[in-house]
């Protein structure tokens, strides 16, 4: 929350103008285009959205605001209510479809645990994807540089400069790291269907597992479906979450639904006491 | 006997062949490690072998950088088993990798900030002093050996490199050369190896391997397991017998045992710290190597089979050449399992409560046994090490003889 800084009322005149005088002489000495190609230009061009004020249509204006801003202005976090989840998986299942994920590969899967005996019993669902971390322990362990911050915060993995020595999987606090180990689910059957034999688009490439190229062999993890971020949608557990229990957003944006929803006194995060710093905030 | 050691040898070779096919045609599928124990048999077999190899390396310094007499003949041997060994572990953890055309780009991302990228470049390092200084310590017998005939001298001919001089003031500079190579070869060792263990004992997430003591562990067990290699070695096929054949062996023998008592010390510092900790997730791995389902890994393997019997040998028989042998075999084969519950017991306890049953799969397991699969590859890498060991025993100046 380091970032989210809140202007201070008396704040130094003289500083004041000193900011006012060189961003003019900036926006003077480029224009006003040239700076904001500072972001990677969109794929195509965000679609129109229809008027309503549900959280998700919210959330959608908010991410395509976003996406206007340089990409290290962006500072994307996840909200999920753990009052809301009903432990579906719908979150689960739609994330192995839009990732196209092999058995044993799962980036987002629900925690169950069962508290109590009977029949004093309750249940709780934790939905865990990658927490994306500030000071994510996986980063510096990796022998080749595969895998880095962006400078929106998520962790991202090169699939191209990844050997599979699996390290970072047991630097992860969170488990949040799985082993693309060439399988399908379609194996022991007459033909591979058309859901494993399509790329998948991660990291907004194509990526063909039938021939046992990477991603097999690779690590692989939740990247907040990036590929749909950069053409405005947002993350899949997103939209299939049946009871909107997941939100994304821009932290950096102080009018978004998520800097909204972190700053309520029923926040916590996983293993906060690491240090780690998950940008996955959980409401209680 | 021979020929049925020939035998089993080449049944081993050729079905070990078999897991080096499986796992060239499917990749990781057969394997049973999964993506959350994700190490298995074949990275301890690497912390193994390698392990081995720096424990024979650093032995071998007593005689080329200590002058201890009373060992000088098993030097050669002693850096020849640590290149094989070196190789052994080499293979092994190349054919873990996931991608494993890609292993160079660990040479040209310069990470330096992960204890693996420092870990292959100091092995890397340790592995061409190895071979340089090896070949510098047998130098002056190949150069006696070129005017063999037959395998012999054809090989001796091959590596000496068209070098004849043997002159005193040759062979005084060679051993300035050796005695250098070997004392940087000290740090280099104990650097490599100690981030060996470091590379596990970094990894914060996990409370069995974060302890400061994992780099000095990993380099007494080296110690350990090395010389007891190389005392099984000298005990058993040393071509020489008698009196100082003896002496030799009960050397070696009293510095192994003193090495494994130690190593035994600091896994009681482990455990026992961990346990009286009492904090429960700092305990699952201990409890799990103590009480288990594999639990006899430990009780049977490690502490019965690998120190008591060993201990109880080389302190009533330290001058019984063959009970030496066995004793020292005994330690050095064993201490696989000391690796493997290295590895595995970090992993099989699960970082957050109510991933067992989050989402199903056979990758999603905590718990793990090496599939048949595994073991075939890993009993190729050790008949292929067996291999390279007796040819180079039977064709190089490895083994010094008195007429010479």
């Amino acid at each position: 929350m380091g970032k989210l800084r809140v202007r201070k009322m008396g704040e130094d005149r003289r500083t004041f103008i000193k900011a006012v005088l060189t961003g003019a002489i900036v926006g003077a000495a480029f224009p006003r285009d040239k700076v904001e190609s500072a972001g990677p230009p969109l794929a195509k061009p965000l679609p129109p959205l229809p008027e309503g004020d549900g959280s998700l249509l919210r959330m959608q204006r908010e991410l395509q605001r976003a996406l206007q801003k340089p990409l290290d202005q962006r500072r994307w976090i996840m909200v999920i209510d753990l009052r809301k989840c009903v432990g579906c998986m719908a979150c689960t299942v739609g994330c192995i479809a839009e990732n196209h994920l092999p058995p044993g590969v799962v980036y987002r899967p629900v925690l169950e645990e069962e508290i109590g005996e009977y029949p004093h019993v309750t249940r709780r669902f934790t939905p865990r994807p990658c927490m994306q971390c500030d000071a994510p322990p996986c980063v510096p362990v990796c022998p080749t540089k595969a895998t880095y911050k962006r400078p929106d915060g998520i962790v991202e993995i090169n699939y191209d400069q990844c050997i599979g020595c699996r390290y970072c999987i047991t630097a992860c606090p969170y488990s949040a790291r799985t082993f693309d180990f060439g399988e399908n689910y379609s194996d022991g059957t007459p033909e591979r269907q058309a859901y494993e034999t399509s790329p998948s688009p991660e990291y907004g490439k194509k990526w063909d597992r039938t021939k046992g190229k990477s991603p097999v062999g690779n690590v692989r993890k939740c990247q907040f479906c990036l590929h749909r971020l950069n053409v405005g949608m947002l993350p899949t557990c997103v939209t299939t979450c049946i009871g909107v229990a997941t939100y994304f957003g821009d932290a950096n944006d102080s009018e978004s639904l998520v800097a909204e929803l972190m700053g309520k006194p029923n926040v916590m995060r996983l293993k906060e006491e690491m240090g780690t710093q998950p940008k996955v905030f959980y409401l209680l | 006997m021979k020929k049925s050691l020939y035998v089993l040898w080449g049944v081993a070779l050729v079905v070990g062949l078999i897991g080096v096919y499986q796992r060239f045609v499917y990749g990781h599928q057969l394997a049973a490690y999964g993506s959350y124990v994700v190490w298995g048999l074949w990275v301890a077999a690497y912390i193994y072998f390698i392990g081995l190899s720096a424990g024979a390396f650093l032995l071998s310094s007593l005689v080329y950088v200590f002058d201890v007499k009373r060992l000088e003949k098993v030097g050669k041997l002693a850096l020849f088993t640590a290149v094989i060994t070196l190789f052994t572990a080499l293979l092994s953890i190349w054919i873990d990798l996931g991608h494993m055309g890609r292993f160079w780009k660990v040479y040209t991302s310069f990470a330096w900030e992960s204890m693996m990228a420092w870990m292959v470049w100091l092995y890397t390092a340790y592995f061409l002093l190895l071979l340089v200084e090896t070949w510098f310590v047998m130098r002056s017998d190949l150069i006696r050996w070129s005017g063999k005939h037959g395998m012999q001298g054809a090989i001796a001919r091959m590596l000496s490199f068209g070098r004849k001089d043997l002159s005193p003031a040759v062979i005084e500079k060679e051993k300035k050369i050796i005695r250098v190579l070997a004392t940087i070869g000290i740090p280099l060792a104990i650097a490599f190896h100690g981030g060996v263990g470091a590379l596990f004992g970094v990894i914060g997430a996990r409370p069995y391997w974060h302890s400061g003591l994992y780099p000095i562990l990993f380099l007494v067990g080296a110690l350990a397991s090395g010389g007891a290699l190389l005392t099984a070695i000298v005990a058993c096929f040393w071509p020489e017998r008698g009196k100082d054949h003896e002496e030799l062996v009960s050397s070696l023998g009293k510095i192994t045992l003193g090495l494994l008592a130690l190593d035994l010390l600091l896994e009681w510092a482990e455990i026992t710290i961990a346990l009286w900790g009492a904090i429960p997730a700092h305990v699952v791995g201990f409890k799990l190597i103590l009480f288990g389902p594999y639990w006899w890994v430990f009780w049977i393997v490690h502490l019965f089979m690998g120190s008591l019997i060993p201990i109880v040998i080389l302190t009533l028989w330290p001058r019984a050449v063959n009970l030496v042998g066995i004793a020292t075999g005994l330690i050095a084969v064993t201490f696989l399992s000391v690796r493997v519950n290295i590895v595995v017991p970090a992993l099989a306890a699960p970082e957050m409560e109510g991933l067992v049953r989050a989402y199903t799969d056979s990758r999603l397991q905590f718990a793990y046994f090496p599939s048949l699969h595994e073991w075939l590859v890993i009993l190729f890498v050790v008949s292929l090490g067996i291999a390279l060991f007796y040819v180079g025993y039977k064709s190089l100046p490895i083994v010094q003889m008195k007429e010479e």
